[in-house]
């Protein structure tokens, strides 16, 4: 597994460099000429994707054999060939959290991860938080604090609280604000996210810690 | 034998019979058990196991997927598409460009309703880096990115413009024939400002500037087409079925409406851009009629970042004057904004014309095409941009007379609206003001001594006001309930995220008499649940819930009138108590609903609720103020808004829990607005630099103030409808960055005219301040 980063720069907001560079970026003349816009490459050339390779995933306990192309990533293989689209997929490139799901009981985002990377480690999605057909305590408690408002973000919130509860179970307010700050939410619904995460640790602890 | 199909017949009769609407008034409720609670929502359990079904999450059988291709210049035509090695790409079941069958479609149209038409499906001549040139569709959706790459378009590349200023000299370059002015302004005054600015102790004048902001919500546009015959099933992550995607889509396709069915029971969030038909629904449409299979076509961030939608730029040149006991006789705006290269709107006018009590008010805006992605509404369109003007002009004539900024805004209020002459049913910006003032300490906080280190503390306010919160007709709601006491609602309504589903069960729970859990809510689908309108303006809480209550009115009469004639005693000493019709003044007197429906012959109750017409001679508006705390580093620029309040007047609060959290997110999607969100163009190259979520700045967890409170006004509106409810989502968005912007100037004394309030531009500021 390669060990990307999975939180955003906190300070990420104030954009000084970022906007530097993007007006040191505009050096390109403008072009006033008919041209070619694809490359000149052969189309086959293009697709040089690797042959498809069937892969185990270990998903919520079960495994799953899956024929995958290697550039696949784990959020498309859940979803669209596993069914599993509890997991959302917001920017593809790793910057909403959306899609994050549980390897090895860390928050990742799925899809930053390919398919074929993922095998041999454990992956849970917020599917797999369901205890027969009932919420789980993270879950639980996002419904309880109304921690959501269109709920497309809410996954990938869960996913990253349910990740910091395994690892911290009593994290601190700041600890907590940290632990989802990779995960955008459009609607704003932080404040009751991190009552829900608070809430989602006494849960757990009541119910002795189960999944 | 023949008895038992006679009865099925007389059931069969009775159950499709339904009762006949009474024009009775519906009584305003008192007190109420259920509505104005804050509890859990109906569709809590799906939104947060996962199960909750969005456009994006639908998988048919056969489906395959569809990509867009897109101009990459700013201004280009299109003079040949080769298309021959990407149709041969392994995969690839469809390819579709402008020449295709069916594909010659005119698009987006000069102003609204039925306007000329500007452009095409696939217009040939690009105006914008992100205009669609052709689209695929493959077994996968990485094959079909992998066919874009193979598909050969031949560009000849114009000279762009993506300054509005520069877009107005005579040699910049034409994005239309006819120029790039969308139209001659067209000056709206009432009285006279010159007299007004006469009359005035104080004038002043300034320019605000405002920068383009990206809805980005976190489900992209798209859609799921499925054709069976000549009928389609669409899956569109829409804000409404019938307006936004079924009628505009079968006039689109001149297809009957009844051959359109579109679903959308969960969408991933919209902000007004998903208020139109999408070109990507209708590419679907194509591609999957060529390919013979569904197609699933979701854009991808960058695409929604330049294609789809955002809060215009503009310029606003306001002169405002006042006599010194703060009585306003003028107000005059000059707004210049750029929709980009197609007709959206601005709507920064209103607020200047409605929100105080002034006689003289002048307001001119025009706007200039641009080559850049077009707008389109966002979250009260117009509003947060007018009150990022008008709001810190308020505070500075303050400034300049002395006086408290509440109590300017208190000495101006007005009981009737300005812009139509007529009274509100409720105006409640009086006790927006004052409570919000009280609960946040408003005298105390700014008495408070500022810090003597380079961390400077201030406080300010700002108000607003929204003007389609009404909602209206026509909206219908089913409302049908079973002898066990089960009862399901349908309508067309979207949930986009605000509780609308909750809070209209809420409604049928509470005049039914029966325990929310009995309510079961469909929605959002066209083929199965009446008409209602697309959820935009704030519309559709105070359309569909008093929709519900009549229907659920009009079920609840029927009972009581059977159970009367049963019971011998009088229909209004009757209610509803979870399966059973109870007299109150003798609660041995019932029956059961089961024997009630029994004897009737029926197997359930229907009835259609109307929403009934608003009020004729009066104005229904929700109101907000607003009030915020900040910190700001001096030596940085760094700004830290401490805890923001908003106090809101959008009548009966129908679920405390979802109205608070509706709230906050108006507040800090607005805090987005006027710290850090910011479309960056590229000057060189007429290219969007920051088209993702990591250089486009959307507030995080660690950029909002944790101290956000709300603070409901209820002045017990009985006239807007018979629930008494307002619009609530667009309001409470409207004043957040002019209070910061406020709060930044009492805190260092700096106007921040230009949003956003970047700390550079503050330490710039700050530096010149010190020149003096």
């Amino acid at each position: 597994m390669p060990d990307h980063p999975d939180k955003k720069d906190p300070a990420s907001h104030e954009g000084l460099s970022r906007r530097g560079f993007l007006s040191s970026v505009s050096a390109g003349a403008v072009v006033a000429v008919s041209l070619k816009s694809a490359p000149e490459a052969p189309a086959q050339e293009i697709n040089a994707t690797g042959k498809p390779v069937t892969i185990s995933l270990l998903v919520n306990s079960s495994t799953r054999k899956v024929l995958v192309e290697p550039r696949w990533t784990l959020a498309y293989v859940l979803r669209e060939v596993l069914g599993l689209t509890g997991t959302k997929i917001g920017c593809e490139r790793g910057e909403c959290g959306a899609c994050t799901v549980l390897i090895d009981g860390k928050p990742r985002y799925s899809c930053m991860t390919l398919a074929v990377e993922a095998e041999g480690h454990a992956i849970t999605t917020v599917e797999g938080l369901l205890v027969n057909d009932q919420l789980g305590p993270v879950q639980q408690a996002f419904a309880e604090e109304d921690a959501f408002q269109c709920g497309f973000c809410t996954p990938g919130q869960i996913m990253a609280v349910e990740g910091l509860l395994r690892t911290n179970p009593n994290p601190t307010f700041d600890q907590i604000r940290t632990g989802v700050s990779g995960n955008l939410c459009r609607c704003g619904t932080y404040k009751n996210i991190f009552n829900a995460a608070a809430k989602a640790a006494e849960l757990r602890k009541q119910k002795g810690g189960a999944l | 034998m023949t008895e038992f199909y006679d009865k099925l017949e007389e059931d069969f009769r009775n159950s499709f019979e339904p009762p006949s609407p009474p024009d009775e008034k519906i009584q305003p409720w008192t007190d109420t058990k259920i509505v104005g609670k804050p509890l859990q929502r109906v569709d809590a359990y799906e939104r947060v196991s996962g199960k909750a079904e969005y456009t994006y999450d639908v998988i048919l059988p056969d489906m395959v997927y569809g990509a867009i291709l897109r101009c990459p210049h700013a201004h280009a035509i299109v003079k040949n598409i080769d298309t021959s090695a990407a149709e041969k790409m392994p995969g690839v079941v469809g390819l579709i460009t402008g020449k295709s069958n069916g594909a010659d479609i005119p698009w987006y149209s000069v102003g609204y309703g039925g306007g000329p038409m500007q452009s095409k499906l696939f217009d040939p001549h690009c105006r914008y880096q992100g205009e669609e040139v052709a689209a695929v569709a493959a077994m996968t959706p990485y094959q079909a990115y992998d066919a874009l790459k193979a598909i050969k378009p031949e560009y000849e590349v114009l000279p762009f413009v993506i300054e509005p200023d520069e877009a107005l000299k005579p040699d910049a370059p034409k994005i239309f024939e006819a120029g790039n002015s969308t139209g001659k302004p067209m000056p709206s005054q009432r009285g006279s400002v010159e007299k007004g600015f006469a009359e005035a102790d104080v004038v002043l004048e300034e320019t605000f500037t405002t920068s383009v902001q990206m809805h980005a919500a976190l489900e992209a546009h798209g859609s799921v087409v499925k054709w069976d015959g000549d009928k389609i099933t669409i899956w569109d992550s829409t804000q409404g079925v019938y307006d936004a995607c079924m009628l505009s889509f079968a006039r689109t396709m001149k297809m009957p409406n009844n051959n359109v069915r579109v679903i959308c029971r969960y969408v991933g969030g919209a902000f007004g851009a998903k208020l139109e038909l999408g070109k990507y629904t209708v590419m679907a449409a194509l591609l999957a009629r060529k390919s013979g299979r569904p197609v699933k076509l979701m854009l991808p961030r960058e695409d929604t970042m330049l294609a789809v939608g955002n809060r215009p730029i503009t310029r606003m040149t306001v002169k405002a004057g006042v006599k010194k006991d703060g009585t306003l006789t003028a107000l005059q705006l000059t707004s210049v904004y750029s929709p980009g290269a197609y007709s959206s709107g601005a709507m920064t006018g209103f607020l200047f014309q409605e929100l105080y009590k002034c006689p003289n008010v002048m307001v001119t805006e025009s706007g200039v095409y641009t080559n850049v992605g077009r707008a389109r509404a966002f979250r009260a369109p117009g509003f947060p941009t007018a009150a990022w003007a008008l709001e810190q002009m308020m505070d500075m004539l303050a400034g300049k007379i002395n006086m408290d900024p509440v109590e300017l805004r208190l000495k101006n209020f007005t009981e009737v609206s300005q812009s139509r002459g007529m009274p509100y049913t409720s105006a409640g910006l009086k006790d927006c003001l004052t409570e919000g003032a009280k609960r946040f300490g408003w005298k105390k906080s700014q008495a408070a001594k500022k810090e003597a280190g380079h961390i400077k503390r201030g406080v300010g306010m700002a108000a607003g006001l929204w003007m389609m919160g009404s909602g209206g007709p026509p909206y219908t709601a089913e409302v049908r309930m079973f002898a066990d006491g089960g009862v399901t609602l349908k309508t067309g309504a979207m949930d986009l995220g605000t509780g609308t589903k909750t809070v209209a069960c809420m409604v049928a729970a509470e005049e039914l008499g029966v325990p929310l859990e009995n309510i079961r809510i469909l929605n959002a689908d066209t083929a199965i649940t009446p008409y209602a309108s697309s959820s935009g303006g704030s519309m559709t809480l105070a359309s569909l819930v008093p929709a519900v209550r009549r229907g659920a009115w009009i079920v609840r009469r029927q009972i009581m009138d059977w159970a009367a004639e049963a019971l011998g005693v009088s229909a209004d000493d009757l209610e509803i108590r979870k399966d059973t019709v109870v007299s109150r003044s003798n609660p041995d007197k019932k029956r059961t609903l089961e024997q009630l429906f029994r004897a009737k012959g029926v197997m359930d109750v229907i009835a259609i609720g109307n929403r009934e017409p608003n009020p004729a001679n009066k104005v229904v508006m929700p109101f907000s103020a607003q009030f915020a705390e900040v910190e700001v580093n001096t030596k940085t620029g760094a700004v830290k808004v401490l805890r923001l309040l908003s106090a809101d007047d959008s009548g009966r609060v129908g679920n405390l829990k979802t109205y608070e959290n509706q709230v906050y997110g108006g507040m800090l999607q607005c805090l987005g607005y006027g710290l850090f969100e910011k479309r960056v163009m590229d000057r060189k190259t007429g290219k969007m630099c920051n088209p993702n979520l990591n250089d486009y700045k959307v507030p995080g967890a660690l950029d909002i103030p944790v101290n956000l409170d709300v603070a409901p006004v209820d002045l017990k509106d009985s006239e807007c409808n018979n629930v008494g409810c307002k619009g609530i989502g667009e309001p409470c968005h409207v004043p957040t960055a002019a209070a910061i912007a406020n709060a930044i100037h009492d805190a260092i004394g700096v106007r921040l005219t230009n949003s956003p309030m970047d700390n550079r531009i503050i330490l710039e500021l700050l530096s010149k301040q010190k020149r003096g």
